[in-house]
């Protein structure tokens, strides 16, 4: 579960995508689950559900409601499903909707790794508020960019100044393919300065994440780097289908059931409310997951002691 | 005169009871969180780096809570903080609090200001008195790393678990915070001792060095209790940066002037070989040093636009490289959600893992 975009996927045995869905988050991050579980139970009885496992921002969350056996971040995740996609992969670009990340694998084993810090410029979320402002789909976006034969530069350190950099151009007379081709130049040139600084980009390259639909990033990659950018078939849910392989794995090394809730959760209700704890100065903000009117799950607090619903007699 | 200072970790415990053994009144500001942040993010300028924000709102929520004066500790070098105590004189004067601000700046040649500037604080005090106060004092900061210590090596075996373990430290704490006495404090020590006992880990832990500026590394407010986080995941941290040893080398080593190259210095040299303000030379070396005994990894925290630090993060990967040691820099600014820092911590323990030897894949799991 990411800021931007919700993934589920479902593998077999064999590590096979058998279906998979990418919905909108839109801030309605138990709505898209329950929709995109919903989507995977059509032709599915709970049986059939051997482990789940949750990734990204909202994983918390995404555990609370599935019953996951496993939360993992979404570096390790990607990293996965990067190694399961290409075992020799060596550099793993991976451009999401908020934040972007780059890890660097060696013989199988991420050895280094970076995300970006305090600035969500050249980021997906930053992508569509642009295409949305110039009034084409994001789809068309990537193809737009290719026509530009003479694409123009625009700062792209930080996503306000480029915003006002690219209105500039347009008011001065710019092509809107131009000026796309400059934009997808502009954060490629972020990207490689600020996340990928001082790390060492070895062949094969795999592109992941939402942003990688995008034909025209992928080109301004391969032409800043001038090497061959590869995007796997799955790049939009790969931080799914890689916490879904650990997942599989936790279940038949450990060999335990799985603690999935089932699929009758899309039609639950689930309710959320937060609260400041105000037990010591931390003032941590306890966030409770209810379903119908039972307490499921409660996290937030620094100190462990809201956690203790485990224990208590409410499940 | 009812003095106060600025939070930096606990710290505030050691100098409350200097200053009160010594007869002066003290009030501590409410301990950092987020409404201090808030009053301070509003009050200071924007670009200022973290430490200047968080000891803003210190200042103006001890004023509030009747204090007249003010101890802040000055500076030398490339590094803004030597300039914010002057800063923040200026905008709580603006705000239009009405107290006096008494900085102490190391001693750097201008000795005579600095005990000028003690003496207004400690008053007419004897000698006896003083030397009595303070050695209260270090034996309260000197308990308070050793009880940092045990229970760090405490979560990491797993001997006590998460909520035990804070209420334990939480009461040795009160009572370290609350004793007047130095007898009562042996005691405190010794019943330490009973309670934290064989807590050596049954397995061989992951073990990281916690490098960077001092601020961040000390104050758990502002490190969002980075420290404890990982040990309640079973990894093993070392603070490069301790009070007390850092009250040695800067306090006492230079007042009777026998200020050394520092091991640290000498294994930056070959990257860095020269003081860049702050701790930014020491993350360097330290990480050196980490890596020489055979640390797993190093956290390198910073606040957000620390020149200094920014410098050794630039320089670390070099480090990393020849060593052979996985650093991972961390950022802190006013984050509220600490999930980003979550999936940075636990990607950088999972990689950690994944490279130690011996290591089975079920540590991946841990979740």
């Amino acid at each position: 579960m990411g800021s931007v975009s919700t993934n589920l996927v479902l593998i077999d045995k064999k590590c096979r995508v058998v279906k998979k869905i990418y919905l909108k988050t839109r801030g309605q991050p138990i709505k898209a689950i329950q929709k995109g579980l919903d989507f995977l139970g059509k032709d599915l009885r709970d049986e059939n559900i051997a482990g789940v496992g949750t990734t990204g921002s909202g994983r918390m969350l995404a555990a609370a409601l599935l019953g996951a056996d496993i939360i993992k971040n979404e570096i390790t995740a990607h990293a996965i499903a990067g190694i399961k996609f290409k075992p020799e992969v060596s550099t793993i670009i991976e451009i999401g909707g908020q934040d972007s990340k780059i890890i660097i694998l060696r013989k199988g084993i991420v050895v280094d790794f970076a995300m970006n810090t305090i600035c969500a410029a050249g980021t997906g979320s930053f992508l569509d508020r642009q295409a949305e402002r110039l009034g084409i789909p994001i789809e068309e976006f990537g193809s737009l960019a290719l026509k530009s034969r003479n694409p123009v530069r625009i700062a792209g350190r930080c996503a306000v100044f480029a915003e006002s950099d690219m209105i500039h151009k347009q008011q001065i007379g710019h092509n809107i393919e131009d000026i796309i081709k400059g934009l997808c130049e502009a954060l490629v040139r972020n990207y490689l300065n600020n996340v990928a600084k001082g790390k060492e980009l070895k062949d094969p390259i795999l592109f992941q994440g939402g942003v990688a639909a995008n034909i025209g990033i992928k080109k301004a990659f391969e032409t800043a780097l001038n090497r061959k950018i590869n995007i796997p078939d799955n790049y939009d849910v790969m931080g799914a289908y890689g916490v879904a392989i650990l997942a599989k794995e936790k279940i038949e090394q450990q060999k335990i059931k799985t603690s999935f809730r089932g699929f009758s959760s899309k039609d639950t209700s689930f309710n959320t409310s937060g609260f400041e704890c105000m037990g010591c100065s931390n003032h941590c903000e306890i966030i409770e997951i209810r379903s119908n009117g039972r307490l499921i799950s409660r996290w937030g607090d620094r100190c462990g002691k809201w956690n203790e619903w485990q224990n208590l007699d409410v499940i | 005169m009812r003095l106060s200072f600025p939070h930096m970790g606990n710290l505030y415990i050691p100098i409350k009871t200097f200053f009160e053994s010594l007869g002066i009144e003290v009030v501590v500001p409410p301990l950092s969180n987020k409404e201090t942040l808030e009053l301070g993010v509003k009050h200071s300028p924007e670009f200022a780096c973290l430490p200047l924000k968080v000891n803003i709102g210190n200042m103006i929520q001890a004023l509030e809570k009747g204090a007249n004066t003010i101890v802040m500790a000055g500076g030398g070098g490339p590094c803004r903080f030597g300039y914010y105590s002057e800063v923040q004189r200026e905008i709580l004067s603006d705000l239009g609090y009405d107290f006096e601000m008494i900085v102490l700046d190391p001693p750097k040649g201008n000795l005579l200001k600095l005990v000028k500037n003690i003496k207004r604080l400690i008053g007419d005090n004897s000698f006896k008195k003083i030397w009595f106060s303070a050695r209260l004092a270090w034996k309260k900061a000197v308990l308070l790393e050793e009880l940092d210590y045990a229970d760090g090596m405490a979560r990491v075996s797993k001997k006590l678990n998460k909520k035990k373990a804070n209420n334990l430290f939480n009461y040795f704490e009160k009572e370290i915070d609350l004793t007047v006495s130095f007898d009562k404090l042996q005691c405190i020590e010794n019943q330490m001792k009973e309670c934290y006992h064989d807590l050596t880990p049954s397995f061989e832990p992951i073990k990281i060095g916690l490098v960077g500026e001092i601020y961040t590394v000390l104050d758990n407010f502002v490190n969002m209790d980075i420290k404890k986080k990982l040990e309640d995941w079973g990894v093993y941290v070392d603070k490069s940066i301790s009070l007390t040893e850092w009250a040695n080398t800067n306090l006492l080593l230079r007042l009777l002037n026998i200020h050394g190259e520092k091991n640290t210095e000498i294994a930056a040299r070959p990257y860095l070989n020269h003081f860049v303000g702050g701790h930014g030379l020491q993350s360097v070396g330290n990480t050196v040093l980490y890596a020489n005994k055979k640390f797993d990894g190093v956290l390198h925290v910073l606040p957000f636009t620390c020149m200094p630090e920014i410098i050794a993060k630039s320089i670390l990967p070099a480090v990393s490289k020849k060593y052979n040691i996985p650093v991972l820099s961390l950022v802190m600014d006013e984050h509220a959600a600490d999930i980003g820092l979550n999936t940075r911590l636990e990607a950088f323990v999972d990689l950690l893992c994944k490279r130690k030897e011996g290591m089975k894949d079920e540590i991946l799991f841990r979740s």
